[in-house]
């Protein structure tokens, strides 16, 4: 295989990683680590660094769709990324010490959660609790266009938000993905905040959370031009083409599909990191 | 500043940091994209082995260096430049929020920018090694 024929395969692989992540919500930063690491045979450091820069794009790209919206609250989402980008630098810090299987269980273990939590999306309304002293005083309460005009809404639980982000920074730095489902656990569940508007503030942090450990891994040489350039050029325009046609009604299928996907690329993650063969 | 002022100024805050955001995109893919067919019409030979990590050589991996190999137009250092114009975006969109929550005298918030803005310059140009 040639260098342009192997660009071409990743470029490919990375659009389908990218359409279908935006398709589910998922992202495609989550499948691109098992997709370089088990179909390209690329070194899981290689592989953790393309994905990083890949995510960045998305989160980006993304995030100048959402604000046209009005949905996410940019104090809380500020806030938080003390917690996560700390996170992330621990995160990139620590995959310098734990051994490539380690890395990959753990990246196993994650994708299954995330494939759960995909499936069970949309299936809970969130309930407001009434003010809370420490997001009153971090003027953190807001408003979002819902279905009868502008809606308030009261965020709560601070403490254990910062705690749940801290966490998705570690697994963001040290996997090189998103983290997306645990940012929307901390704010939808530890902070009561609205689905629409966790989901859009999360996707505001991913970027700055990934770039926060992009950093550090480009000065350790992790990230490879030849690797990282179809990689993020692939996942940026799959990624706009799956939110162009998100509103059709097949979404629901493609999830559960793309959830089944992620969910054997993890047990083949976690039982090639047994057996050492990453 | 009261509420409702606030609250318009953020709104105003998130269209402009939409357009940031997006233009910092678009310039990123451009400069990879350039780099890409210049890489790839000059790197005939056959494909790098991945599989064995071995680090990328330090002008690929500091600052200086990557404008160094962009500017002279090696395929590489032009990808290295658009992803490192990529990571800057975020970081740009942290520091015009920082001026924002000046201009509202929002000082809670002038502190928590300032804080984040730090850690992400201190991971950029920490110096990291490994």
């Amino acid at each position: 295989m040639n260098t342009a024929e192997f660009t071409a395969l990743v470029g490919v692989g990375s659009l389908l990683a990218g359409f279908l992540g935006a398709l589910t919500g998922l992202g495609g930063g989550v499948v691109i680590v098992p997709l370089l690491a088990l179909v390209f045979h690329v070194d899981l450091k290689y592989a953790i660094g393309a994905a990083l820069v890949s995510v960045i794009a998305t989160s980006s790209g993304a995030a100048a769709a959402y604000v046209k919206e009005g949905y996410s609250n940019i104090r809380v989402g500020m806030f938080l990324e003390i917690a996560t980008t700390i996170g992330a630098m621990s995160g990139a810090a620590l995959a310098l010490y734990l051994h490539a299987s380690v890395i990959a269980v753990i990246f196993g273990v994650v994708l299954i959660y995330s494939a759960v939590v995909s499936v069970k999306q949309g299936v809970h309304a969130t309930q407001d609790l009434g003010p809370d002293r420490i997001a009153t005083w971090l003027r953190m309460d807001g408003t979002f266009p819902g279905e009868h005009g502008l809606e308030s809404y009261h965020v709560r639980g601070v403490p254990l938000g910062l705690a749940i982000m801290f966490v998705a920074g570690v697994l963001s730095g040290l996997l090189g993905i998103g983290s997306g489902a645990v940012k929307v656990l901390a704010m939808d569940k530890a902070m009561k905040l609205p689905f629409k508007v966790s989901t859009t503030t999360s996707n505001f942090m991913i970027g700055v959370t990934a770039a926060a450990s992009a950093g550090i891994y480009l000065s350790r040489g992790y990230i490879d031009p030849g690797l990282a350039m179809p990689v993020m050029l692939g996942v940026l325009l799959g990624s706009l083409a799956g939110a162009r046609v998100l509103a059709g009604a097949s979404a629901n299928v493609l999830r559960y599909v793309f959830s089944g996907v992620i969910a054997v690329l993890a047990v083949e993650m976690i039982y090639s990191g047994i057996t050492g063969r990453l | 500043m009261n509420e409702t002022a606030v609250r318009r100024s953020d709104q105003k805050l998130d269209e402009i940091m939409g357009a940031l955001l997006r233009s910092g995109v678009v310039l990123a893919a451009a400069i990879v994209f350039v780099g890409g067919v210049v890489y790839l019409t000059r790197h005939r030979v056959p494909v790098t082995d991945y599989r064995v990590f071995a680090g990328e050589p330090a002008e690929l991996r500091t600052i200086s260096g990557i404008f160094h190999e962009a500017l002279a137009f090696h395929g590489r250092g032009l990808i290295q430049l658009g992803l490192l114009v990529l990571i800057a975006t975020p970081v740009a969109r942290v520091a015009f929020s920082l001026l924002a929550f000046l201009y509202q005298r929002d000082w809670t918030y002038v502190f928590v920018a300032v804080l984040v803005l730090g850690l992400l310059l201190y991971s950029l140009f920490g110096g990291h090694r490994g």
